[in-house]
C-alpha cells in the first residue's frame, strides 16, 4: 500500500528534471509503456478506491477521490506528460508584470457537463467558496496567497472557531475581481512567482452555477468541466465515467468510457488485471515486486516511472526531544544509513535514493543538495556521532504508522543505524494513521518519525515551503530558519525563473546543514494492465494518463 | 415456548441499547484524530476540521452524543459515515452479501465437518480418522490469508476455475462459492473434531448400550440417539461462528475484493467512522441474539429431555 | 463409577503411583496415557518447544536480530539453513527465539478463556434462569466488539511498559476478554445436556451439594466440547497476536514471535515461501502437539472409559 498522501493528477517532467534524473530510471515509464494509438472508443475499467470526501475538488486532497477529479475537472493549466511545463487548458492567457497582479482570459466556448459555459465568474466563485472558513473545505489554503484570504478565516478559538465572535469578517477575496465573462485577475498578498504553475491544482478548478444552489449533491454527483463526466458513483463500488461529448479541449481521452473499480487490496485488483477482468492497476502490489515477479506476469504490459513522491524521516522537535538537537548527531544517523540496499532488498528497486529535499520530477531540482550526509558511510558516520559527544537517549526510535506498509522500511533502516552507529534503534509502530498523526500534531511524538509528501503542483516551492517554513502547516519538527524564511520570501518574489529557482536551491542547501528531516528516497509508481489495452502512460503525480489510453 | 420466545424477544432491547453504549464509549475512547486520515497525510486545515467536528457532533460529551445517536436509531436513522453515505445504505448493501457468503460458509462447514466427524468417530483409530486428523491439522496451521491467496492464484487466475474475484454488488453463487469454502475451511476442522469426539464419548454412553441391548439396531442406535445427542456443542459451535463469520471475514474479504460487513468495520475503525462501527456491530449483536435463540431452540429438538420453560 | 473417584477429575497431574488399592483417577488416567505412542509422541515435542522457549541459547548460538540485509530472503542454505528473511535476518533463529512469546500467549490466552469461559458456562448451564439470561447475554455484547476495537482499548488504555511479561500479559488480556464468550457458550450447551442426566439426578435428590454435584458430575462430562475447541484455539491465538503486533498495539521488536514473522513473510508468499514455511512449521507442530495431548488427556479421564 502506497502512502495514501496523494493531491492532485496529471503529468509534469521537464527536460531538466529528465537529465538531471541522470540514472536512466526517470523515463523507464516512456520506454516500456505499450506503444500508443489503438483505436478510439470502447470502454475500460481502472482500479479505484473509496473517495474520503464529497467529489468537490476544493475539498479533496487524498488519492481516491483526486484520480477521480482529476479525470472529470479541466482546470486553467494542464500539466504536459512529456515536457513538464504548465499548458494553458481553459486559460488563453495568464499575464503579469509584477508577480503580483495577474491577469487570466479564458478560452470562449468551452463547457461544464451541465452544458454551461465556462466563464470568469465560474472560478472566482468557487475560489472564494473554497477560501471562506465556514465551508470547510480542505484545500481551502491553496488560496492563502490571494488578497483578503486572513479575512475569510474564522478568529475564535475552541471547538468552533466560526461561532460568534470569531466569524469570518468577509466571504469574498478582495484579491478575485470579475473584468468581464472571459477575464479575471487575481492579486496576491505578497508575490508569488510560481502562481501559474500552482493553477493546474484541482483546488482551482470553476465551479459552474449549479454547485452553488445545491453542494451536497454535487457532491455525489459533481458536474466537471473535464473530457470525462461522471454518470454514476455507486459508493464503495464503483465510480463510472463517461465521454463528455461537447469537450473541445486539447486532452480528451480516446475510450468512451472509463470505470474506477474499487478494491481495498492491491493484490485483488493486480491478480484481476492478471486474469484479465480489470484493464489497468495503478499499483503493483509488493508480493509481485518481488524479484520482478510483475515482469513475468505482465510481459510488456507493465511500466515504472518516477513521480513527484518523497519520503523523509523527520526528527521531533527539540522541546519534545532534545536528544536529537545537535545538527552533527541528525547527520550522523542519515549517514548511517544504507538507502541502497534497503531500496534493492525492501523495494525492489521501486525507490530512488534521495539525495536532497526536491523530487527529480519538478523544474528547479538540483542533485546531491544533502551531499555526503546522504551517502551511507558507517565509519564517518560514527566519528561524527562521537563528535557530537555520543547519542545521549536510551535508543533512537523510528515512528511509523502501521496501518500501512511502512514496517519493513523502518525495521530496515533501524537496522543499518544500530549496525553503523552502535546505538539501538527500534522501529515503533503506532496503531494506525489517525493516532499517528495525532500523536504528532500535539507535539507528543518523541525521536524520528516517517514523513512523506505528494506534490501538489510541480514545482520546488511545493517541496519546501509547506514543509519547512517556519510556522508552515506540514512543518512537524518545528522547522525555523529565518534565513531560509528570507530565501524563500525571495524567491517568491523573483520575476526570473532560473534566479527564482536558484534561491529555492540556496535555501534547500541549508537544510543539509540543519538536517529537519532526512531524505530517505524518491517514490515511483508502478503499473501493470491487462492485453486489452495500449498505450497506457504514467504521469508524474502517479497517475494514469487518461488521454493517450486506447483499447487495442 | 411461546412465552420463552416473546421473553428472549423483550430481552433484546436492553441488550442493544447496552451494547451499543458500549461499542459507543469504545469509539469514543479509541486514541487518535477521527479527521486525521481525511486529507491525504497532511494535516487537515482549520476550517475543515471545524466542519467536520461540527457535523458529528465530535465535541459534545459521551452521553449526549450517545443520547442524539440514539434518538436518531429510535427514528430508524443509524447516521452517517465519515465519507457522508447513510450508515443503513451500506448495511444494506453489504448485509446480504456477507450474510450470503457466511451461509454458505457454514453449509460447507457444516456438512463437511459433521461428515467427516462421524466417518471417523465411528471408526476410532482407523485410517480414516488419521487421514482427517492430519488434513484438519494441515487446514490449523495455515495461515487463511495463504489459503485464500493460493486458493485464488491457482484455482482463480491459473486455472480459471471460478472468478477471480467478486465483480458485482449482487454476487452469485459461483462467484463467492470458492470465498466460502476459503472462509469455512478452519471452521471445518473445529466441526470435524467437536463431532468426532462428542460422537465417540456418546457412543460409549450407557444409554447408546442400553438401545442396542434392548435390540435396537446399532445403526438406528448409532443415528437415533448419539448422532443427535452428539450435534450439541456441534451447533452451538456452528451458530456462533455464523456470527463470527459476519463480522470477521476481514481477510477473505479483501483477497476477494467482497464489499462485505467484516472489512467496512475494520476500515471504520481505523478512520474512527464512529456511527459505521457502531451501526454495524449494532445490527452484529441482533444477529447474534436471533442466532443464538435458534441455537437454544434446537437443544430442545436434538435433545427431548432440555426444555425451555 | 464411584463418587470418589470422579471428585478427583479435575487434579489430573499424575502421580506416578498405581499400587494404591483404590485407584484413584489421575493414577488410572496415568496408566493409560502412559501405554499410550501418541502421548510419548506429543510430550517430546511440547518437552522440546518448552525448552526453546526457556533456553533458546541451547538450540542456536546466532542472534535472531542481526539483520544482514544483503543478503536478505535467500534460500535455505549450509549457512542459515532455513534461508534469511525479508530484513536479513536467520530465519532459524527466529524461529527458535519466537517460541518463547508465541508459546506463552498461545497457552495463557487458551488457559484463561477455558477458565473465565468455563466458570461462565457451568453458572449459566447449571443454575440457568436469571443468571442465564445476564451472562448469556453479556456474553453476546462482548462476542460482537471486533477484535480491533476492543484490542486497542485494552492495549493502549493499559499503561505502557518495557517490562516482557507485563507486555505478554496485556495482550493474553485482550484476547481473553474478546474471546471468552464463545468458550463460554460451549461450555454452557453442554451442560445443558449433562445436566438431565439420571446420575446428575440421582446426585441431586440424594442431596448433594450444588458444589458437589458440578465438580464430581457435570464437568467432568462437559469437558470433552472445550478441550477440543481450546486445543485448536492455541493456534489461532498465536496468530491473534501477530495481528495486535503487526499493527504495533501488541509485541514490540525486538521481541521475536511466530506470528510476526509468518505475517511479516506473506508478501512473498509466492516469490519466497521458505520464509512462511518454516514459522508456520513451527506453529504447526505447537498446535499438533497440544491437540494430540488433548486427545489423550480427555480419553484418559472420561468417566465413561471406565
Amino acid at each position: 500500500m502506497r502512502g495514501t498522501a496523494r493531491t492532485v493528477a496529471v503529468a509534469a517532467m521537464s527536460a531538466v528534471a529528465l537529465l538531471a534524473a541522470g540514472c536512466g530510471s526517470g523515463d523507464s515509464g516512456g520506454d516500456q509503456s505499450s506503444a500508443a494509438g489503438g483505436k478510439t472508443g470502447g470502454e475500460i475499467t481502472v482500479r479505484g478506491c473509496n473517495p474520503q470526501n464529497p467529489l468537490v475538488p476544493s475539498n479533496t486532497t487524498e488519492t481516491c477521490g483526486g484520480n477521480v477529479i482529476d479525470a472529470i475537472f479541466s482546470k486553467l493549466v494542464h500539466y504536459n506528460a512529456e515536457t513538464a511545463k504548465p499548458e494553458n487548458d481553459l486559460a488563453e492567457s495568464i499575464d503579469t508584470t509584477d508577480n503580483q497582479n495577474f491577469t487570466i482570459k479564458l478560452k470562449q466556448g468551452r463547457k461544464f457537463h451541465d452544458g454551461t459555459e465556462i466563464k470568469a465568474k465560474n472560478f472566482v466563485d468557487a475560489w472564494n467558496y473554497a477560501a471562506y472558513a465556514p465551508n470547510g473545505q480542505s484545500s481551502g489554503y491553496f488560496m492563502e496567497p490571494i488578497e483578503g484570504y486572513g479575512d475569510l478565516q474564522c478568529t475564535g478559538t475552541g471547538d468552533d472557531p466560526c461561532a460568534g465572535d470569531g466569524k469570518a469578517k468577509a466571504d469574498k477575496l478582495t484579491g478575485l475581481k470579475v473584468v468581464d465573462d472571459y477575464t479575471f485577475t487575481i492579486k496576491t498578498t505578497e508575490k508569488v512567482s510560481n502562481l501559474p504553475v500552482r493553477l493546474g491544482y484541482s483546488a482551482f478548478s470553476p465551479l459552474p452555477d449549479a454547485f452553488f444552489s445545491d453542494p451536497k449533491a454535487f457532491g455525489d454527483k459533481p458536474i466537471g468541466s473535464g473530457p470525462y463526466k461522471l454518470d454514476a458513483w455507486n459508493k464503495e463500488q464503483s465510480i463510472v465515467l463517461s465521454k463528455f461529448a461537447d469537450y473541445t479541449g486539447d486532452f480528451g481521452g480516446k475510450v468512451d468510457k472509463i470505470t474506477f473499480k474499487i478494491y481495498t487490496e492491491s493484490d485483488a485488483a493486480y491478480n484481476d488485471v492478471i486474469a484479465s477482468n480489470l484493464d489497468i492497476t495503478d499499483e503493483i502490489p509488493t508480493s509481485a515486486l518481488i524479484d520482478d515477479k510483475y515482469k513475468q506476469d505482465l510481459p510488456d504490459r507493465n511500466a515504472q516511472k518516477e513521480t513527484g513522491v518523497i519520503q523523509t524521516v523527520t526528527f521531533a522537535p527539540t522541546k519534545v526531544d532534545p536528544n536529537y538537537a545537535d545538527p552533527k548527531i541528525r547527520q550522523a544517523i542519515s549517514m548511517a544509513i544504507d538507502r541502497d540496499t534497503i531500496i534493492k532488498q525492501i523495494f525492489n528497486n521501486t525507490r530512488v535514493p534521495a539525495t536532497g529535499w526536491v523530487s527529480p520530477v519538478v523544474d528547479g531540482y538540483k542533485a546531491d543538495q544533502c551531499g555526503e550526509y546522504c551517502t551511507y558511510d558507517p565509519t564517518k558516520a560514527k566519528a561524527l556521532l562521537q563528535e557530537a559527544g555520543g547519542f545521549k537517549g536510551d535508543k533512537i526510535t523510528l515512528s511509523y504508522n502501521a496501518d500501512a506498509a511502512h514496517k519493513d522500511w523502518t525495521e530496515a533502516t533501524c537496522n543499518s543505524i544500530k549496525q553503523a552507529l552502535g546505538v539501538d534503534c527500534v522501529a515503533t509502530g503506532v496503531v494506525d494513521f489517525a493516532t499517528f498523526r495525532t500523536q504528532i500534531a500535539e507535539r507528543k511524538m518523541k525521536g524520528m518519525f516517517r514523513t512523506g509528501w505528494q506534490m501538489d503542483y510541480p514545482s520546488i516551492e511545493n517541496f519546501l515551503a509547506p514543509i519547512f517554513k517556519t510556522g508552515a502547516s506540514s512543518n512537524d519538527g518545528d522547522y525555523s530558519n529565518p534565513e531560509f524564511d528570507k530565501l524563500l520570501t525571495q524567491a517568491a518574489a523573483s520575476t526570473d525563473e532560473a534566479e527564482a529557482n536558484s534561491l529555492y536551491q540556496q535555501a534547500e542547501a541549508l537544510l543539509a546543514q540543519d538536517m529537519p528531516a532526512i531524505p530517505m528516497w524518491y517514490g515511483k509508481t508502478t503499473m501493470g494492465w491487462s492485453d486489452k489495452v495500449t498505450g497506457v502512460k504514467i504521469t508524474a503525480f502517479g497517475t494514469i494518463d487518461f488521454s493517450s489510453v486506447a483499447l487495442k | 415456548m411461546g412465552t420463552y420466545i416473546v421473553r428472549r424477544i423483550l430481552q433484546m432491547i436492553p441488550v442493544i441499547l447496552g451494547a451499543t453504549f458500549l461499542i459507543f464509549a469504545m469509539v469514543f475512547a479509541l486514541p487518535g484524530d477521527p479527521v486525521a486520515g481525511k486529507c491525504g497525510e497532511r494535516p487537515c486545515s482549520a476550517a475543515y476540521r471545524a466542519a467536520f467536528i461540527e457535523k458529528y457532533n465530535l465535541d459534545d460529551p459521551l452521553p449526549i452524543q450517545y443520547g442524539k445517536y440514539v434518538v436518531n436509531l429510535a427514528k430508524g436513522d443509524l447516521g452517517t459515515t465519515a465519507s457522508d453515505t447513510p450508515v443503513a445504505d451500506q448495511l444494506k448493501l453489504r448485509v446480504p452479501v456477507t450474510g450470503k457468503l457466511a451461509l454458505m460458509a457454514v453449509a460447507f462447514e457444516a456438512l463437511v465437518g459433521i461428515l467427516a466427524g462421524v466417518l471417523t468417530g465411528i471408526r476410532k483409530g482407523g485410517f480414516l480418522d488419521n487421514l482427517v486428523l492430519v488434513s484438519t491439522l494441515v487446514l490449523i496451521s495455515i495461515p487463511i490469508f495463504v489459503i485464500g491467496n493460493v486458493a485464488q492464484l491457482y484455482l482463480g487466475v491459473k486455472f480459471g476455475l471460478f472468478p477471480v474475484t467478486v465483480t458485482s454488488s449482487n454476487p452469485t453463487f459461483y462467484e463467492l462459492l470458492l470465498p466460502a469454502l476459503v472462509l469455512g475451511s478452519l471452521s471445518v476442522a473445529y466441526v470435524a473434531r467437536l463431532m468426532r469426539t462428542n460422537l465417540v464419548e456418546n457412543l460409549r454412553s450407557d444409554y447408546v448400550r442400553t438401545a442396542i441391548s434392548k435390540g435396537l439396531t446399532k445403526r438406528r442406535a448409532y443415528g437415533l440417539h448419539a448422532l443427535r445427542n452428539s450435534l450439541i456443542p456441534v451447533v452451538t459451535f456452528i451458530g456462533f461462528d455464523f456470527g463470527a463469520l459476519l463480522g470477521g471475514a476481514v481477510v477473505t474479504e479483501g483477497i476477494f475484493n467482497i464489499p462485505g460487513v467484516g472489512g467496512y468495520i475494520f476500515r471504520a475503525i481505523r478512520v474512527r467512522d464512529g456511527a459505521s462501527v457502531v451501526g454495524s456491530v449494532t445490527f452484529l449483536v441482533i444477529v447474534y441474539l436471533v442466532v443464538n435463540l435458534l441455537v437454544d431452540l434446537l437443544y430442545g429438538l436434538l435433545d427431548p429431555r432440555i426444555s425451555h420453560d | 463409577m464411584t463418587e470418589a473417584a470422579v471428585s478427583e477429575a479435575p487434579t489430573s497431574t499424575p502421580e506416578g503411583g498405581d499400587s494404591a488399592p483404590a485407584r484413584s483417577l489421575a493414577s488410572d488416567a496415568w496408566r493409560t496415557m502412559r501405554s499410550n505412542p501418541l502421548f510419548w509422541v506429543s510430550s517430546v515435542l511440547i518437552v522440546i518447544f518448552t525448552l526453546m522457549a526457556i533456553f533458546p541459547s541451547l538450540f542456536t548460538s546466532t542472534n535472531p536480530t542481526e539483520a544482514i540485509l544483503r543478503d536478505a530472503r535467500v534460500r535455505p542454505n549450509a549457512d542459515a539453513w532455513f534461508g534469511r528473511d525479508i530484513q536479513g535476518y536467520d530465519i532459524y533463529a527466529r524461529c527458535i527465539y519466537g517460541a518463547r512469546a508465541s508459546i506463552l500467549v498461545g497457552l495463557l490466552t487458551t488457559v484463561f478463556t477455558t477458565l473465565v469461559g468455563g466458570i461462565v458456562g457451568v453458572f449459566a448451564g447449571y443454575v440457568g434462569g436469571w443468571t442465564d439470561t445476564i451472562l448469556s447475554r453479556l456474553g453476546d455484547v462482548f462476542f460482537a466488539i471486533p477484535l480491533l476495537l476492543g484490542a486497542v482499548i485494552v492495549l493502549v488504555t493499559l499503561p505502557a511498559t518495557d517490562n516482557y511479561f507485563y507486555i505478554v500479559l496485556k495482550v493474553v488480556l485482550a484476547l481473553v476478554v474478546l474471546g471468552w464468550p464463545s468458550m463460554a457458550r460451549l461450555m454452557r450447551s453442554s451442560v445443558i445436556q449433562v445436566k438431565p442426566n439420571d446420575y446428575v439426578q440421582a446426585a441431586r435428590a440424594l442431596g448433594a451439594s450444588p458444589w458437589r454435584v458440578v465438580r464430581s458430575h457435570i464437568v467432568p462430562n462437559a469437558l470433552a466440547p472445550m478441550i477440543v475447541v481450546a486445543t485448536i484455539n492455541l493456534g489461532a491465538y498465536i496468530s491473534a497476536e501477530a495481528t495486535l503486533s503487526y499493527l504495533g498495539i501488541g509485541l514490540q521488536p525486538p521481541t521475536v514471535s511466530w506470528g510476526v514473522d509468518i505475517s511479516a513473510a506473506v508478501v512473498g508468499m509466492r516469490t519466497t515461501p521458505h520464509m512462511l514455511f518454516f514459522p508456520s512449521l513451527f506453529l504447526s507442530l505447537t498446535v499438533l502437539a497440544f491437540i494430540m495431548l488433548g486427545d489423550v488427556v480427555r480419553d484418559a479421564l472420561d468417566p465413561k472409559n471406565r
